[in-house]
């Protein structure tokens, strides 16, 4: 099977055998599962050509792909909770009588062999609804054997399984794939890819940078691959702090997505969160900013324990968060860029119910000239500002707000090279006004070039702590996949 | 065991209509012991069959997530224009009207069903546009007059006074058999059909259902075609029951009650469940309090208010078991 797209994915040719698992790897954002999804016909590739079993096919829609035999199983499963299980393997596909009407007790019959073969014991006729993520994915699992894949896809499929549960979905791979099945099997946990994969393509900013056996192979190897460039140190800053702590976490967890989390942030420091994503960062900082608050731990600031319930008593407290997602949960698009600025603050700025436009304004220059945001008037909609400039009108609306420490959760994502060198800037100039940073990014060399200190985290644990100096693109790699071990 | 107490929950639902019900029941009874006298069960009968063969089709709509309020104008227009017809054209044989206030109906469905499948506009705002545009059409057709009770068809009206079967002055008239009629089949084609399952997939998690290579458009299409093809119906029935079909009034409002009666039903407003079953007890706990408050001799103004506290609790209701259905969901 070959393949080759564009933009996202650059040129990239894959071959798929049957009786083989072919894992794909590489970093977050390398493409991993717009490659899966582009095989299943989910989405359509600009460019290139599938082959299969020698015919060149063009996929319009996911059930082109299936009627080829594709079946993708995707990292959230997309199940039917208001269907029972038996529906939800044989949805479009329900065994008909001879007058044409489903037959409910031949999918009733069907729904049960099938489970039975993969070992699962689900009831064909108990609802979907209030399944666990595993359970749905057997069920997807089951859907595709009933369509007789001979190509399935696992993308990131074991992210929110236990380890129990990814083993049993091991066994199913390797039952299937000894029956001459061909398993891609989308992953970044390299331990999992070792322990599963006949073949691995390694892919790297869209682009694929090798293809190895992994007994011939290593995890360094592999790692080395995988990140690749050259790392920058333009901006490396070192140097252990000694300021006082202004934000402490103790053993905070959240039941299921984290536990045990414990860090500090001095003032006038930037500490990076590294790992994969799912690891748990994100969770944790809103954990902190009380937005789904822990269930259990503690938060001190400056020394003091807060009891933090919302984002209200977090930013009385002197937090300020500034979210991943800046379209959906930190700008208005369509407001001006001074109302954006001032809405964390509108309610200082109120005077008897009514906002004084005058400060909203005044606050909002302010700002413009200290942060250099390229604009023609604050009066200006923010979504006719560039990426970057409007994660600096998301950092000016927090930094009103005259925090202590300031949470950024991937600050530079989808903002182009320039803008991130000048967002990079402005944290340094920030954090040496004293402000605490705690900043959660996917970009190694980010975490590399901008922090002070670096935590990793994994599967919703804090697993290794670095200087600045003693970190390296591979060290933290290598932790927050879980192969340190292998490594020394 | 989790998804035992979750399928008694959503089964509460009909029964907690049931129970309501009763509960309606009891309470006029108490008011006035004659309550159900065949005289009033009649009405109530009388009332419940138009609510059914509009609600059928809502049901399908709301069962893919969508709502079609424009069904009441529907009505309008589909009986506007048969009445025309059976005023220009006496002798008409009336299952040809019938079948004529469907096909106008589902052509007007189809438009709704075309705007939101492939137009991609948001159901409320297209059949809101359509509530208003069917209602102005209703007007044009006839130049504003109304059809008069000389212009129907007596056949059409004995649908409403006269009935297969009749035990001892209760009548169940053909508009009741024409109404069960319509709920058999929806029934049947949303159990055994795969386009009736398609439905409840596709209002289950819409992306999946793209994803799982339902034709969405095409069963979105579908659906609102249906349930203007019902609402035409309805307007031909509008006319055997009260006998004369006004361009302003004929469906007029209608639609919030169809809504009502599907939902305090137990079909979930956020589309993927829902049954016939459901529908008819929501369909007949409407007609119910309808009659009741009528028969406890309590003012309009005060119907239409018990009217919009009995949905506001049902749909509480139905927010209320939603959340907790979701916090299950979390859990797992």
């Amino acid at each position: 099977m070959a393949f080759g797209g564009a933009e996202v994915l650059k040129g990239v040719d894959i071959d798929l055998f049957p009786g083989e698992v072919h894992g794909i790897i590489g970093e977050n954002g390398a493409g991993k599962s717009t490659l899966g999804k582009l095989i299943a016909g989910v989405y359509r590739p600009t460019g290139g050509k599938l082959t299969i079993q020698g015919d060149t096919c063009t996929l319009g829609s996911p059930r082109q792909a299936l009627d080829l035999g594709i079946a993708l199983i995707h990292q959230e499963p997309l199940t039917f909770p208001d269907l029972d299980v038996a529906e939800n393997i044989f949805v479009g596909r329900q065994p008909k009588d001879r007058f044409g009407q489903i037959d409910w007790s031949s999918m009733y019959v069907h729904a049960a062999e099938l489970l039975n073969s993969i070992g699962v014991k689900l009831n064909p006729r108990s609802k979907v609804r209030g399944l666990g993520v595993a359970d749905q994915q057997m069920i997807e699992l089951a859907a595709a054997l009933s369509q007789k894949a001979r190509v399935l896809i696992l993308d990131e499929t074991t992210a929110s399984l236990t380890p129990k549960e990814v083993a049993e979905l091991f066994a199913i791979v390797r039952r299937l794939r000894d029956e001459g099945c061909a398993v891609v099997f989308v992953s970044h946990r390299l331990d999992e890819i070792f322990e599963i994969c006949d073949r691995i393509t390694i892919l790297r900013d869209g682009e694929k940078v090798g293809e190895r056996i992994p007994k011939d192979s290593s995890v360094p190897e592999i790692v080395r691959m995988m990140v690749g460039r050259e790392v920058d140190e333009v901006l490396r800053h070192g140097g252990v702090c000694s300021e006082p702590v202004v934000l402490q976490v103790k053993d905070l967890c959240l039941t299921g997505v984290f536990s045990n989390i414990n860090l500090s942030v001095r003032k006038g420091e930037i500490v990076g969160m590294a790992g994969l994503v799912g690891a748990g960062r994100t969770e944790v900082a809103r954990a902190i900013f009380g937005i789904t608050p822990p269930t259990s731990g503690e938060i001190l600031i400056q020394n003091s324990a807060c009891d933090i319930n919302n984002p209200r008593q977090a930013m009385q407290a002197g937090l300020a968060l500034v979210p991943e997602d800046r379209q959906h949960h930190g700008l208005l698009l369509p407001s001006s860029i001074a109302e954006n600025a001032s809405l964390a603050i509108l309610r200082s700025l109120t005077k008897g119910g009514l906002v004084s436009g005058k400060q909203i304004e005044s606050n909002a220059e302010e700002y413009k000239s200290k942060l250099q945001i390229a604009l023609r008037s604050v009066g200006q909609p923010v979504k006719d500002l560039s990426g970057g400039n409007q994660q600096k009108v998301v950092l000016s609306k927090w930094l009103l707000t005259q925090p202590k420490v300031l949470i950024l959760d991937e600050p530079t994502r989808g903002v182009d090279v320039g803008a991130k060198a000048e967002v990079h800037r402005l944290m340094r100039e920030l954090a040496e006004t004293g402000l605490g940073i705690l900043m959660i990014s996917s970009d190694l060399q980010e975490v590399l070039s901008v922090s002070d200190r670096i935590l990793v985290m994994r599967e919703g644990r804090v697993v290794r702590e670095f200087q600045a100096q003693e970190a390296t693109q591979e060290n933290v790699m290598l932790a927050a996949t879980g192969q340190e071990a292998h490594a020394v | 065991m989790q998804s035992d107490a979750i399928k008694k929950l959503i089964a509460l639902r009909e029964v907690g209509t049931g129970l309501l019900l009763i509960g309606v029941v009891l309470a006029a009874l108490a008011k006035n012991p004659h309550f159900l006298d065949p005289k009033n069960l009649n009405s109530i009968l009388l009332w419940i069959p138009l609510l059914v063969v509009v609600g059928m089709g809502q049901m399908l709509v709301i069962l893919t997530r969508g709502i079609d309020v424009s069904v009441g104008s529907t009505m309008g227009v589909a009986g506007i224009v048969v009445g025309m017809l059976f005023r220009d054209h006496p002798g008409l044989n009336i299952f040809l009207g019938a079948g004529i206030g469907i096909a106008i109906g589902c052509l007007l469905g189809a438009i709704n069903g075309g705007l939101i499948a492939w137009a991609k506009v948001p159901p409320i705002i297209a059949t809101l546009g359509t509530l208003s545009a069917y209602r102005g059409l209703a007007f044009i057709v006839c130049k504003g007059e109304q059809i008069d009770s000389n212009n129907i068809p007596e056949s059409l009206t004995d649908w409403t006074l006269k009935g297969p079967i009749s035990i001892s002055g209760i009548t169940f008239s053909w508009l009741m058999v024409w109404a069960s009629v319509v709920a058999i089949i929806v029934a049947y084609f949303l159990k055994s059909s795969r386009t009736g399952r398609d439905i409840y997939a596709l209002g289950s998690h819409p992306e999946a259902a793209r994803l799982r290579g339902i034709p969405v458009p095409k069963v979105t299409f579908l659906v609102y075609s249906v349930c203007g093809a019902l609402a035409g119906l309805a307007g031909v029935l509008y006319a055997s029951r009260y006998g004369f079909v006004n361009p302003g009034t004929a469906g007029q409002g209608f639609e919030l009650t169809v809504i009502a009666a599907v939902v305090i039903g137990g079909t979930n407003v956020l589309g993927g469940s829902g049954t016939v079953l459901g529908v008819l007890l929501g369909c007949v706990l409407l007609g119910t309090i309808n009659v009741a408050l009528a028969v406890l001799g309590i003012d309009a103004a005060w119907q239409m208010l018990v009217y919009g506290l009995v949905i506001l609790i049902a749909l509480t209701v139905d927010s209320y078991l939603q959340r907790f259905l979701r916090k299950m969901d979390v859990r797992n």
